[in-house]
């Protein structure tokens, strides 16, 4: 790859995001459609056998992220299938919006839902421009309507579109490709996206950036998104709402994911969601939510004098080192400085956990506790220092068991 | 050969160039006829297989008896029904090319991957949209290298035809050259056969490369 792509490794730490999405035009006005499932059966066999999906309903609400979460033969494949008719129900009712979706032939359907899947399913002819532009093809909408589509979308999902546009996908990496299969699934503006482990295929550093990116498009375009996995941290990372399924096809429980690990409704509840319950929680809140720790800021090349006194004033035992662009370097502790002198950059100790405001606090916690300093530094978009959190404070929220109140999420 | 008889007359060659051209003319058009209707029907019939799987033995075991008959048998067993006729040449030439383009029809939509499937149907293209838009162009390189097989191996057999008064280039080389006790027009007869068997693959291969522009790109940092 000759430009700097987003997925060029992370530089100082793993939790933010290498391309943030920087677009500026309006992303999609429709928001999302209510899904509805009542008493929906599917069964491969003949009547009598065991039913994959057995009698399901759930209403999902407008633009949230309902993740169906279970063991493998759960059924939730197969459930999120009914919803575009890749897979026809044995009996029950699915409407989006309250249209009934078996009144609406299957091409129609489909071409109004997005659709995302594993390993991604990108068309190896068509280049990524043309891969993006497929349903709007389909729709036949005019040329110069599709041309601006792609463009705006490949911004949206953080692809420069004059670099990428011509590419071929088997000159992308896998994460570029689950990127455009986002767009893809995105070009029509459809009110309901349906996604099968969509992250499973990318490594664990990628899918955590790209669960990230995801959360922030999803804040923008508010689609109703039936989302599968089978991993139930990702499940508790994304969902508004989990549904968990056990074999067979039965909802185990609907419902919020702070919901759902303060009270599992039943053993298997609990053994799916795991040991760690309270450690998970953590997953639900960010670090936007914690009040930020006003840091000791010194920048390479300048005085030490200063930074001593300033140091001297703070609560926190460590100065943030950045670049002359504000960039974190490392960490100076009182120790590391000798009076006078300009301070350079092998003084600091290397390794500061760069966090954004929507990391996790159990990612936070994690990122933390593998860096020698245990503070993380809380950097903007554009990497601009935001402010500090602390080992300490995620301890407090754990001991607590009360989550921090949210901030509002649509930033 | 007569004594004295040289291997080679430039004479014979210049001054016959337009006799020679007709017989090339012939054999590429017996080719590409061959070829052309070969293809067809084999594409129709991989079509037919790919909905009905339980037909691939009946479709693959014909194609592999008919490529298995020699084709001297071959012209016996159809000129009591279509004479000695261009239209004998051809029967058994197309039958040469049914087994080769037919598993490579197959084989070429067979590799389009399950993902890439379920993708587009996902998106809602119709079942024909797909096949046209989606697993024709994937399989392309494929269904192309089955063309070039095919091709070649036409381009040779159409000199056997000669025999039925048909060849092509095999009328210089059969009727003229050995018959004739003439070398020259064996040599210049098979000379041209294989540089037109080399120039059409050359050209299929051509076309396949420029119909198929993402299938040389790579690079990707996976």
């Amino acid at each position: 790859m000759t430009t700097a792509g987003p997925d060029d490794p992370p530089s100082v730490a793993a939790l933010r995001t290498a391309t943030p999405m920087t677009s500026t035009t309006s992303a999609s006005s429709t928001s999302g459609a209510v899904v509805e499932l009542d008493h929906v059966t599917k069964r491969y066999g003949p009547p009598g056998t065991a039913p994959a999906v057995n009698e399901l309903s759930l209403t999902i609400p407008a633009g949230e992220i309902c993740v169906l979460v279970g063991p493998s033969g759960c059924g939730k494949t197969t459930t999120m299938k009914m919803i575009n008719r890749l897979v026809e129900p044995t009996s029950g009712r699915l409407t989006i919006d309250g249209r009934d979706v078996l009144q609406i032939p299957p091409v129609e359907l489909r071409r109004g839902i997005g659709y995302v899947i594993q390993q991604v399913g990108l068309f190896p002819h068509m280049t990524v421009g043309a891969n993006t532009a497929v349903v709007p093809r389909l729709l036949r909408w005019p040329e110069a309507r599709i041309r601006a589509r792609v463009d705006e979308l490949l911004d949206l999902v953080g692809l420069d579109p004059a670099a990428y546009r011509d590419r071929y996908p088997s000159e992308l990496s896998g994460g570029e490709r689950q990127r455009v299969g986002v767009a893809r699934a995105l070009a029509a503006d459809p009110p309901v996206m349906l996604m099968d482990e969509p992250f499973g295929a990318v490594d664990p550093i990628r899918r955590d950036r790209l669960q990230n990116e995801f959360l922030r498009l999803q804040a923008r375009v508010r689609k109703t998104i039936v989302f599968v996995t089978h991993d139930v941290d990702e499940a508790i990372k994304m969902a508004d709402r989990i549904a968990i399924l056990q074999r067979g096809g039965i909802l185990a429980q609907y419902d919020t994911p702070d919901a759902i690990l303060a009270h599992p409704a039943n053993d298997f509840v609990e053994r799916f969601v795991g040991a760690d319950r309270g450690l998970k929680r953590l997953s639900l809140a960010r670090v936007r939510d914690l009040e930020l720790i006003k840091p000791v800021v010194v920048t390479a090349g300048a005085d030490q004098t200063g930074a001593t006194g300033d140091l001297h004033a703070s609560s926190v035992d460590y100065a943030l080192l950045v670049d002359g662009g504000g960039r974190p370097l490392g960490w100076i502790r009182q120790g590391d400085l000798h009076g006078q002198g300009p301070i350079n950059a092998e003084q600091a100790t290397p390794g500061a956990s760069l966090l954004e405001p929507e990391t996790t606090l159990r990612d936070a916690l994690s990122a933390m506790l593998a860096s020698s300093v245990q503070l993380g530094v809380v950097v903007d978009a554009r990497e601009r220092v935001l402010g500090l959190i602390s080992v300490d404070q995620i301890s407090e929220v754990l001991q607590s068991g009360q989550l921090p109140v949210r901030a509002d999420a649509a930033g | 050969m007569p004594p004295g008889e040289p291997l080679l007359r430039p004479d014979w060659i210049v001054q016959n160039l337009d006799v020679i051209g007709e017989r090339l003319a012939e054999h590429l058009g017996m080719t590409a006829t061959a070829v052309a209707v070969g293809f067809l029907i084999s594409f129709v019939l991989a079509l037919l297989i790919r909905q009905r799987r339980t037909l691939t033995a009946a479709v693959m075991g014909t194609a592999g008896i008919l490529y298995a008959i020699p084709s001297l048998a071959l012209f016996a067993f159809l000129i009591p029904f279509t004479g000695i006729s261009f239209l004998t040449a051809e029967i058994a030439l197309v039958s040469y090319t049914l087994l080769i383009l037919v598993r490579n029809i197959l084989l070429g939509l067979d590799s389009v991957p399950g993902d890439v499937l379920e993708a587009a149907n996902g998106m809602g293209y119709t079942t024909r949209q797909r096949l046209w838009r989606v697993e024709l162009p994937i399989a392309l390189p494929i269904i192309v290298a089955g063309l070039r097989i095919a091709t070649v191996t036409t381009v040779g057999l159409v000199t056997v035809t000669s025999l039925i008064g048909q060849g092509g280039l095999g009328y210089l080389i059969v009727v003229v050259g050995i018959n004739g006790f003439f070398p020259t027009a064996t040599y210049v007869g098979a000379f041209l056969s294989v540089a037109l068997a080399v120039a059409a693959d050359t050209l299929l291969l051509a076309i396949q490369r420029r119909l198929t522009p993402w299938s040389r790109a790579r690079g990707a940092t996976t």
